[in-house]
């Protein structure tokens, strides 16, 4: 927790308020509990109140109950990351003391269930324990036999109690949440609520006050990752998805499935991943670009299908929320470790786009993108986000609709002769014309997964493939010129670059600062657009002596991870390494530090 | 059963009109009426003999019968000698992957209400490979027609056996005769909950031609399986339907009532050579029709609303 005027003493007599501007909020419980929801609601608040805020959560993948924590942080200046340590630990059960009092930082405060913690002695010395009997008064506020229903609203009126949120606020939230359900419901929930907030944590210990954010004025929008996803696929035009359940992409699947028909779309589900990928093709091919998605195992399936899109050059989006594999894998935790397959997964050579969003925000913005250079290069585009990403909460500036909101509707007037794979198409993409188009010369394409000619006639003719196969690669080295090379975030020299893509962006960024401020030279870059690079990439390079790539995944036989290789095999340099961890979950600041540190001692430039 | 009242709420999802009502006058007077030759594009590159040629002769004349006019159709196909089938028609053309042109056409169909999809492929894409595809896009009963060339071989591959090679057919994978009990594909239509099944053979193109029709004047999921002989690896397969080499083509009792599903599937377990003819047709809303309810339900909601609109009130909400 940082605490905003400097003076301020670490730790106040019971009744004083102390201001605070960054607080990490741990909830542990049981999945069924609905920290969830406890989480979001204030996830929500913080972007009603101009702070930011940034969520994190783990679930169990059992069908119902087990273990779950929900993390949430808000900040009244920037928040890139949900935090290494907690500030706050809420308890609801001895597992979840047990097990996650070790993400509390020391001094940090516990508060827990009394009717079902015991407090270890030990611990009792290191943070301030605070017992409620969270269970017991929640049945007391609301009456009824509902032992466990309403204690996470019980416990958001402690915490906005201990941090003087924002009363009305939340009750609008829980109103706007609850309207639409059966009265009692949302009667109960605010009960639990108020009974909570008036519980007198007064005598226990101090109280926090928010300091004032610096982002007053800006009108936030906040989601997690999936929804941002989703909602960008649809203000792009998409309004054709298909996929198969697999967590965690469903959450895209449903909302699109509610969302679409609204816009006079459709979304299906499929038999399975193979048929999703198929049924998309077929709504492209049809004229407007659509989606299919899925995790790491459903990727796999689609590669065929996929390989097809790349040789007939029909558009598509192929969402693929990462999750830890290989196989089923760990289905609910985080991974980046689809880097490959989604580059190079297919037979043959099938040059397709791989871009990844790094934060919520982006994944609204690149889904537009991703639905844009599909048109534009006639290619399917993988879109990679990872669990982390798609289940995190984020605050962001509401984007400007009005500018992004596109009409992609497929023009079908008729045309005097039709040659869908010119040769000499400037950016190699092939141009097709959408069935229902009248051709004068009554001459029709077939859109084919054979070689073919520039007409779509079959071919085996060596020339051809040749010709037809740099085609393809063409447009990946038009757009490979056409990128940015993305900015250093630190300084423009350093004695170590560390290179990042997806969601670790946040933890990079801080471990950045945090080098820095102990007077390490240490710098960052962040890659969107992962294949094809950028082409000013290996100039950026040149300045860096040291070039570290941070990732979720295995370091692999050679010392570094899917990226990294990646790297290496493009700019042929050894001095690109891999900082790597498969332990399913996001990076903490000081894994990258304390790596960093222990490899690069002698060769870390002091600033 | 649900009236064919149902199915017709939805005038924009129904079937495709086949004579072009929504081709303006001006037009139709300029355009001459197509002809076999506007149809015919590459030669075929089947063997000759093939029983192929027949379903392909066929559908020039059914399409020049029912005065489609060619952009309005789109043939897709999977992988095999018979999903060749889109290269030697001019229309919208897809040579697809092996087993996956079902669910591809649903793509198209959905989205573009405007067209007719025909689905061309055989018995190894249709049962085996895309299986799956078959029983799910059956019951979906999305508006489309599939035509399965059942050779019952693998042809393209050179002779290896088929889901549908009947017991003790020698192939290269079976030299000592197949051990597998086949498919039976109109038990297999009928018990997925296709609404249009019938059977045909390449040797009577009259009633190839009769049975398309009928498939396409059908509002949802129309399956025909055509008996197509493989001249090349299984020869004399169906001589024992076809009366010019000493077999008999029985078609359907009159009185086989086509809505009696089990009469259907007693029919369609009947020893070969069988019936040929409609087995089943029912009427039942399509999941183009069932779609576009949901969407008009879901539109009347944010009536007047542009896109931009419908957005803008999403994100208001997400504040």
């Amino acid at each position: 927790m940082s605490v905003a005027s400097t003076d301020a003493p670490a730790a106040k007599s019971a009744g004083a308020k102390s201001e605070v501007s960054d607080v990490v909020i741990r909830i542990a419980g049981n999945s069924q509990d609905g920290i969830q929801a406890m989480g979001a609601f204030l996830a929500r608040l913080a972007g009603r109140s101009e702070q930011d805020v940034m969520t994190y959560m783990t679930i169990p993948s059992t069908i119902s109950g087990g273990p779950s924590i929900f993390q949430v942080r808000i900040g009244t200046g920037e928040v890139v990351s949900s935090g290494d340590d907690a500030d706050v630990l809420l308890a609801f059960y001895q597992h979840s003391y047990n097990e996650h009092i070790g993400a509390l930082r020391k001094g940090g405060i516990v508060l827990y269930d009394s009717g079902h913690v015991t407090p270890n002695a030990d611990w009792e010395q290191q943070y301030r324990h605070v017992a409620i009997p969270i269970a017991g008064l929640t049945v007391e506020a609301i009456g009824g036999t509902a032992r466990d229903k309403g204690k996470n609203m019980y416990a958001l009126g402690l915490v906005t109690k201990l941090f003087d949120l924002d009363v009305e606020k939340l009750r609008g939230l829980i109103t706007e949440k609850f309207q639409a359900k059966d009265e009692s419901v949302l009667s109960n929930a605010m009960d639990a609520f108020d009974s909570g907030y008036a519980y007198s944590l007064g005598h226990l210990l101090e109280t926090f006050k928010f300091a004032d954010s610096r982002r007053r004025g800006a009108k936030q929008v906040v989601m997690n990752g999936n929804e941002a996803l989703a909602y960008g696929l649809v203000a792009a035009g998409v309004r054709f998805g298909a996929g198969y359940p697999i967590t965690p992409w469903s959450d895209i699947m449903e909302l699109l499935r509610r969302e679409l028909p609204k816009y006079g779309g459709t979304f299906v589900q499929c038999e399975d991943e193979i048929a999703s990928i198929a049924m998309a093709l077929g709504a492209s091919y049809a004229g407007r670009v659509a989606v299919t998605g899925s995790s790491g195992p459903g990727l796999s399936l689609k590669t065929e299908a996929l390989g097809w899109g790349i040789m007939a050059e029909v558009p598509l989006v192929v969402v693929d929320v990462q999750r830890g594999g290989p196989s089923t894998g760990l289905p609910t935790n985080v991974e980046q470790s689809d880097l490959n397959i989604a580059c190079f997964g297919g037979h043959g050579d099938s040059p397709r786009i791989v871009i990844a969003p790094a934060n919520v925000e982006e994944c609204f913005h690149m889904a537009i993108e991703a639905v844009n250079l599909a048109r534009q290069y006639s290619v399917p585009v993988i879109l990679l986000t990872d669990q982390a990403i798609a289940t995190r909460i984020e605050a962001f500036p509401e984007p400007d609709l009005k500018s992004l909101v596109q009409d992609i509707a497929p023009d079908m007037s008729p045309v005097p002769e039709h040659k869908p794979y010119d040769l000499e198409s400037p950016n190699g993409a092939a141009r097709h014309r959408p069935p229902g188009t009248r051709i004068l010369s009554g001459k029709y394409p077939i859109v084919t997964g054979l070689e073919h000619d520039e007409f779509g006639h079959p071919t085996a003719s060596p020339a051809l493939h040749a010709q037809m196969s740099a085609k393809r690669r063409r447009k990946l080295q038009v757009l490979s010129e056409a990128l940015p090379v993305p900015p250093v975030y630190g300084g423009e020299d350093a004695s170590v670059l560390l290179v990042g893509w997806g969601s670790t962006l946040g933890p990079i960024q801080e471990a950045v600062d945090r080098a820095r401020a102990a007077g390490e030279s240490v710098s960052a870059i962040h890659l969107r657009h992962l294949h094809p690079l950028p082409a000013g990439l290996g100039e950026l390079f040149n300045r860096f002596p040291n070039i570290r790539v941070i990732e979720m995944n295995d370091e692999g036989v050679y010392g570094y991870g899917q990226l990294a290789g990646l790297l290496r095999a493009r700019f042929c340099t050894v001095k690109i390494r891999g900082i790597n961890k498969t332990d399913g979950l996001a990076f903490k600041v000081r894994d990258i530090v304390e790596r960093i540190r222990g490899e690069l001692a002698d060769s870390l430039r002091k600033l | 059963m649900i009236a064919a009242a149902e199915s017709k709420l939805n005038p924009e999802n129904a079937a495709v009109t086949p004579a072009n009502s929504d081709t303006s006058a001006s037009e139709s007077i300029e355009r001459p009426p197509l002809t076999k030759k506007a149809l015919v594009a590459e030669h075929p590159t089947w063997c000759p003999g093939c029983g192929d040629f027949a379903v392909l002769a066929t559908y020039y004349k059914l399409i020049e019968r029912r005065k489609v006019w060619h952009e309005k159709v789109a043939t897709v196909a999977g992988i095999g000698c018979s999903s060749r089938f889109p290269y030697f028609v001019q229309a919208h053309g897809v040579h697809f992957i092996h087993g996956r042109a079902l669910p591809f056409a649903t793509g198209v169909s959905l989205s573009r209400p405007d067209l007719h999809v025909f689905v061309f492929g055989g018995d190894g894409d249709a049962f085996s490979i895309g299986g799956n595809h078959f029983t799910h896009t059956a019951r979906k009963n999305v508006k489309l027609t599939y035509v399965v060339m059942d050779n019952q071989v693998y042809g393209l591959t050179k002779k290896q056996t088929s889901p549908t090679s009947p017991l003790g057919f020698k192939s290269k994978t079976d030299v000592w005769g197949a051990v597998d009990y086949p498919i039976n594909p109109m038990k297999q239509a009928i018990s997925a909950g296709a609404t249009f099944v019938a059977r045909t053979t390449h040797t009577n193109p009259g009633h190839v031609l009769e049975m398309m029709e009928a498939a396409m004047d059908h509002d949802g999921f129309s399956f025909i399986e055509c008996l197509s002989e493989c001249v090349e690896f299984y020869p004399g397969a169906f001589h024992d339907s076809n009366p010019r080499k000493g077999g008999r083509f029985n078609v359907v009792p009159a009185e086989h009532d086509v809505t009696d599903e089990l009469a259907a599937y007693k029919l369609a377990g009947e020893p070969f050579p069988g019936h040929f003819g409609i087995f089943y047709q029912v009427k039942r809303p399509t999941k183009n029709a069932l779609e576009a309810k949901v969407n008009q339900r879901l539109q009347s909601k944010v009536k007047g609303l542009s896109d931009l609109e419908l957005m803008q009130q999403t994100f208001a909400r997400l504040r």
